[in-house]
């Protein structure tokens, strides 16, 4: 399994679909750990960052994680193939701009990746689409597991697995859930739902995490704490209470929209698509603004021979790192938008 | 910015009250909001959560010189870098470090949660006790007191275990 051979498709746990798909898009359970009697990565020198990197790679290529798993080493990869594992979510943007021995493990079908010496010594991925976090967890447990047969990860009886950060000591748990909603948006109450959220300890992010502006109509929702809870109970109250509860305030956005404003949002929503379909041009910003109203036409029943998967796979496709490792050539913005506009059009059945 | 009309200092909050049925707009401070009777939820982010009670846990000198003795680390250091330097750190500076945790914590200051595999047989019994104790009061605030008899009895055997 080469990288290359990530561009062909999206991962499986966008290409697939699980409950909630209308509105949640993927979710993911992420576990940090750090090898017990080593400094975390800010006191350790670059020769024992290297060291950490060199063992953790062993034994995560050892452990059986996957029947497939690709090793990237992100200190001697490119910049174009660094922001292709960005674009895909399996590694974080800090991770990618780093300075030092790190990597990432990347299992075939992208369910899990795991990153080495990002701002703990592992950050332990697993991804499902739709709104399945009892299944994401138990996938992250599952290799953390494995892994602890052979490694030894610095735990403390009373603040449980010790992190770089505070804020994720204990079970080392952050949930997250990609929302679509632009119902809310176009009624004007994405900013009261975004408070709630802050309001439920939740937080906010853009589509590509921390620092990231919101895109569009998409967000990245976490929870904050990892201490004083199970695991299982942190995932049962985000994924069987807050999360349903934003997607049934969407839902209810999306009704009322169609009931006052029914005419006018199919109007959008058949204009974006024949734009899809026949534009010769696309930016990244155009082609998310307009993809966002395909997906709500999907979801509401309004567009009937476009599927979310093939939706979701052209929003991931078209960044601009894909494009670019898809065509294997440099392209500066206008051929972006050039290639961009002919994909899409392939991908819709366009003439 | 606009000040805030008692005290001077940058208004953060809009006070809208109807006085004597008429409609009466203050710009306040949140300090003098909160004297106001007005409670203003906070809105941080998780780094500026972090800050702030880093910030308050660093007023007293003593926490800004604590240094660990295994990564050589001191409080200070930390407090600017926001990252710890090795495990031990949460042992050095446990009494500068548990308000913070508690703060980001949501209160909690005991981990609950899995265990390792190996080596970690008396943790594992510890922490599930905890955990069926959380359940225990639960159970029984809810008056389920079949549920809380079924717990009690597996506090039990995992004691005597």
């Amino acid at each position: 399994m080469k990288l290359a051979d990530l561009t062909k498709q999206a991962g499986e746990w966008l290409r697939g679909s699980g409950p909630m798909e209308d509105v949640v898009i993927s979710c993911r359970a992420r576990l940090a750990r750090n090898l017990a009697g080593e400094p975390f990565l800010s006191r350790c020198s670059q020769e024992q960052k290297k060291a950490v990197e060199a063992r953790l790679k062993k034994e995560l290529l050892g452990a059986g994680i996957a029947p497939t798993m690709l090793y990237v080493d992100l200190a001697a990869a490119g910049d174009l193939d660094r922001r292709l594992l960005v674009e895909r979510h399996l590694i974080s943007r800090e991770h990618a701009a780093a300075d030092h021995p790190r990597g990432v493990a990347v299992a075939a079908g992208e369910t899990v990746a795991v990153m080495v010496n990002e701002e703990d010594h592992l950050r332990i991925q697993a991804f499902r689409c739709g709104l399945q976090m009892p299944e994401a967890l138990a996938d992250a447990l599952r290799v953390d597991n494995l892994l602890e047969e052979h490694v030894d990860f610095a735990f403390h009886s009373r603040y449980g697995y010790l992190t770089a950060c505070p804020t994720n000591v204990g079970t080392g748990l952050r949930l997250s859930a990609m929302l679509h909603l632009p119902a809310l948006k176009m009624a004007g109450e994405i900013e009261k739902a975004l408070r709630a959220a802050k309001e439920l300890h939740l937080e906010v992010r853009g589509l590509y995490g921390e620092g990231t502006e919101a895109l569009g109509d998409f967000f990245q929702v976490s929870n904050q704490t990892s201490l004083g809870h199970s695991e299982e109970q942190i995932a049962d109250e985000f994924a069987g209470g807050l999360i349903p509860k934003f997607v049934e305030y969407e839902r209810q956005a999306r009704q009322i929209l169609r009931e006052r404003q029914g005419k006018a949002v199919e109007d959008k929503i058949q204009r974006s698509l024949a734009l899809l379909r026949s534009a010769r041009m696309m930016s990244n910003q155009e082609a998310t603004f307009l993809l966002s109203l395909v997906r709500l036409g999907i979801a509401t029943g309004l567009v009937r021979d476009v599927d979310i998967k093939t939706v979701n796979e052209i929003f991931l496709l078209t960044q601009p790192a894909h494009l670019q490792k898809i065509l294997k050539q440099e392209l500066d913005g206008p051929a972006r938008a050039e290639a961009r506009a002919t994909y899409i059009r392939q991908r819709l059945g366009a003439h | 910015m606009d000040k805030c009309e008692k005290c001077g200092k940058p208004a953060t909050v809009l006070l809208t009250d109807i006085t004597d049925g008429k409609l009466v707009e203050k710009q306040l401070c949140q300090s003098c909001a909160a004297a106001e009777g007005v409670f203003v939820k906070s809105q941080m982010s998780l780094s500026e959560l972090l800050e702030d009670f880093v910030m308050h846990t660093s007023g007293e000198q003593e926490n800004a010189s604590l240094a660990c003795d295994v990564c050589g680390l001191t409080f200070g250091e930390f407090r600017q870098q926001k990252l710890l330097g090795c495990p031990h750190d949460y042992d050095a500076f446990e009494r500068a470090m548990l308000p913070l945790i508690e703060g980001a914590q949501d209160g909690a200051s005991q981990h609950v949660g899995k265990v390792p595999h190996r080596g970690g047989g008396e943790q594992k019994k510890h922490h599930a006790l905890l955990r069926l104790r959380a359940e225990l009061k639960k159970a029984v605030a809810a008056e389920d007191y079949e549920k809380a008899a079924r717990i009690r009895d597996q506090i039990k055997e995992l004691e005597a275990s």
